[in-house]
């Protein structure tokens, strides 16, 4: 039912749930969360602008989005990830954490500090791979739902 | 004749779950605490993380993780699969 609250209340916070969502993602290797939990917040804030908006705006707001293909890629870039540490060592070897590679690749001071963000190796990479993959297989599964619903009730 | 088996099965059932109920360790004290001092005290160097779940969710027990992704993967593709139409509905 998309009534004037859910509407107005969609419109203050879907985004800031969307930011945090992101950013519970992108800090996973620093604060509690991480590429799950944040896929989840992510496609929460995804499945209350699909509930506050119309069938037909949601059909072309998500017709481009192509939902399955990030699953994949998800997916395939998690495992990718993992298979780096063939290179030399053993399966999920974290290969890129403190060898100075410039993107998530800084040391970590040992013991309590602020926390970098350019540290954690390969938990970055795949916390983000997750990240999308759940929020993809999330919010295409919502979608369904809600358009299974929708073309129902049209029906009637 | 059933019910006094049931009674006779909860009421020894109760006891089991009494007596482990006594005999577990006081709160904080695990028994075995080598690995636990392993990840607290080496995650931060091998595993470059200020967070120690995420090291150990992503990098010590990294299978563990890929078959949560692998059972993800399946129900999403379950669900998409079963209620998918021919036209119309988004895949």
């Amino acid at each position: 039912m998309t009534t004037t609250i859910i509407k107005t209340t969609t419109k203050i916070l879907a985004p800031l749930i969307l930011v945090f969502g992101s950013y519970i993602i992108l800090h996973g290797h620093l604060t509690p969360g991480g590429g799950f939990q944040g896929g989840a917040v992510f496609a929460s804030g995804l499945a209350l602008l699909i509930v506050a908006n119309k069938y037909d705006a949601v059909k072309s707001l998500f017709e481009k989005a192509p939902l399955s293909v990030f699953e994949s890629i998800g997916a395939l870039g998690f495992l990718g990830m993992a298979c780096l540490g063939f290179a030399g060592y053993t399966f999920f070897k974290n290969i890129i954490a403190n060898s100075g590679f410039p993107l998530f690749g800084g040391k970590t001071p040992t013991g309590i500090n602020p926390g970098y963000l350019n540290t954690g190796g390969t938990l970055p990479y795949m916390n983000i791979f997750v990240g999308i993959k759940v929020l993809a297989g999330l919010t295409s599964i919502v979608l369904v739902f809600f358009l299974i619903m929708r073309r129902e009730r049209d029906e009637w | 004749m059933r019910t006094s088996l049931g009674l006779l099965a909860f009421i020894g059932f109760t006891l089991f779950l009494l007596a482990a109920m006594i005999s577990i360790r006081p709160f904080g004290e695990p028994p075995h605490r080598e690995m636990d001092d392993w990840f607290i005290t080496h995650a931060q160097i091998e595993a470059s993380a200020n967070n120690v779940v995420t090291s150990i969710v992503f990098d010590y027990r990294g299978f563990d993780t890929l078959g949560e992704a692998t059972v993800l993967f399946t129900a999403v593709s379950g669900v998409l699969m079963v209620l998918r139409r021919k036209e119309g509905t988004k895949k």
